[in-house]
């Protein structure tokens, strides 16, 4: 890691005013993919503003018919929530599926969201049940926010408040994990909100989260694994690396498709 | 530089670091805390994990500037002695669960985590699943899970034992 200075914001407004007035800075929440970056010399900031103890960025409640959840609430604490566990159990079983207990007490969702690393898990479960990313000056649809790899609608220096989710019917997670790094290879995310059926997909696009619009259709009325069985998304759109190539990656999509659509009001993380 | 004061083993301790000091350079570099280890760097392995603020985590992902703002620390310095060792670490000799012992500290600080935070309710299933972050190479799991089984059940014993009686 290069030489940086550390400076721990205690609100919002703080946080802002430090990012506008610092040179090349950064935000720090978790730390738990900026450090590692850090440490590889693929990211030298100046400056490291810590917000994960903002008050702003805490909490999980309901307003309404949706669930808010702080930007700087750890995977640990979404996991382990009877709030979220009621109202949207897949959404704490992804959680628990993040990487192993020690990496769940520090990363935070708002971390995963911000960065959009083509295998973690939250883009998925934000773009499927069609969350609003609430930052400092606005609320984005999750439709309009992640814009491929590792990018997303984010302005300089904006940064995410909260998560909103509409709360749907039912939903639910099919996760086949690399056994080394707990990242998806592939992963599925379907939810039924007002009778239509949205699929997200993690792990597998090259362009990281998609929607499965074939799937989609396919699920709509009637969400049931039998409708999809045949279905596999186009292999060209998929990564292929030394983990899966691919064609193995489309046919993993199906699987944790079907399995997610199995699974609704829970998960099925292999 | 900066000052930053860590409360380590009920120790308070104030040293002037840079700001890309790791939690785990602090102990092991500037408080001589050497039983922490540092194994892959790189967040997997589980070695340096220690408890910062009642959770454990891995202490070579986390600055020990914004360590400062989540706790006290507690190390397998703070855990027992040769004298007198903790439920766990007695149990990870009694059950033989370490050959080169690399890996046994972090294992150790986990795994007296792990029983703490669900009071000694443990099956095989949940020690498997929660020691996913600590990586051992020599003895594998069978014993270290026998372990943490073990003293989770001492655990429960103690917790369910009538109170005051000698």
């Amino acid at each position: 890691m290069y030489a940086f200075d550390y400076h721990r914001a205690r609100s919002l407004e703080e946080a802002l005013k430090l990012f506008a007035t610092l040179d090349e800075a950064t935000f720090l929440a978790g730390g738990h993919t900026l450090l590692p970056t850090m440490k590889n010399r693929l990211a030298a900031p100046e400056n490291l503003i810590d917000i994960s103890a903002l008050p702003e960025l805490s909490g999980i409640g309901m307003q309404g018919g949706v669930l808010r959840i702080g930007a700087a609430m750890t995977h640990h604490a979404v996991a382990a929530s009877s709030l979220v566990a009621e109202t949207i159990p897949a959404l704490a079983a992804l959680a628990g599926s993040i990487g192993d207990v020690q990496v769940r007490h520090v990363g935070t969702m708002g971390g995963s969201v911000a960065n959009n690393d083509p295998a973690a898990d939250y883009p998925a479960a934000v773009l499927s049940l069609g969350a609003e990313i609430e930052t400092d000056r606005r609320r984005i649809p999750a439709d309009d926010f992640f814009q491929g790899l590792y990018a997303t609608a984010l302005e300089e220096g904006e940064l995410i408040v909260a998560i909103r989710f509409p709360v749907p019917e039912t939903a639910g997670y099919g996760k086949y994990r690399n056994p080394a790094s707990r990242y998806a290879l592939a992963a599925s995310f379907v939810s039924i909100r007002d009778g239509a059926v949205r699929v997200a997909v993690t792990g597998a696009g090259k362009n990281g989260v998609f929607r499965w619009e074939a799937a989609e259709q396919a699920l709509m009325g009637h969400c049931s694994a039998s409708r999809i069985a045949d279905l596999r998304p186009e292999s060209d759109a998929l990564l292929s690396d030394m983990h899966a190539d691919a064609a193995f990656r489309a046919n993993l999509v199906n699987v944790v498709t079907r399995r997610a659509a199995e699974h609704l009001g829970g998960a099925s993380i292999v | 530089m900066q000052d930053v004061t860590l409360t380590v083993n009920g120790k308070t301790e104030t040293r002037r670091v840079e700001g890309r000091t790791l939690l785990v350079q602090f102990l092991r570099e500037h408080l001589g805390l050497t039983g922490t280890h540092v194994g892959c760097d790189t967040s997997q392995c589980g070695a340096c994990t220690v408890i910062l603020g009642g959770r454990a985590v891995k202490s070579c992902t986390i600055l020990a500037s914004a360590a400062a703002a989540r706790g006290e620390v507690l190390t397998i310095e703070g855990l027992g002695d040769e004298e007198a060792l903790s439920p766990m670490q007695e149990a990870f000799h009694r059950h033989h669960a370490l050959q080169c012992g690399f890996c046994t500290p972090g294992m150790v600080m986990a795994a007296h985590n792990m029983v703490q935070r669900h009071e000694g309710e443990l099956t095989e299933a949940i020690v498997r699943r929660e020691l996913e972050g600590n990586l051992c190479r020599c003895t594998g799991y069978h014993n270290i899970v026998k372990a943490v089984l073990a003293a989770a059940e001492a655990h429960r014993a103690v917790a369910s034992a009538p109170a005051g009686q000698d």
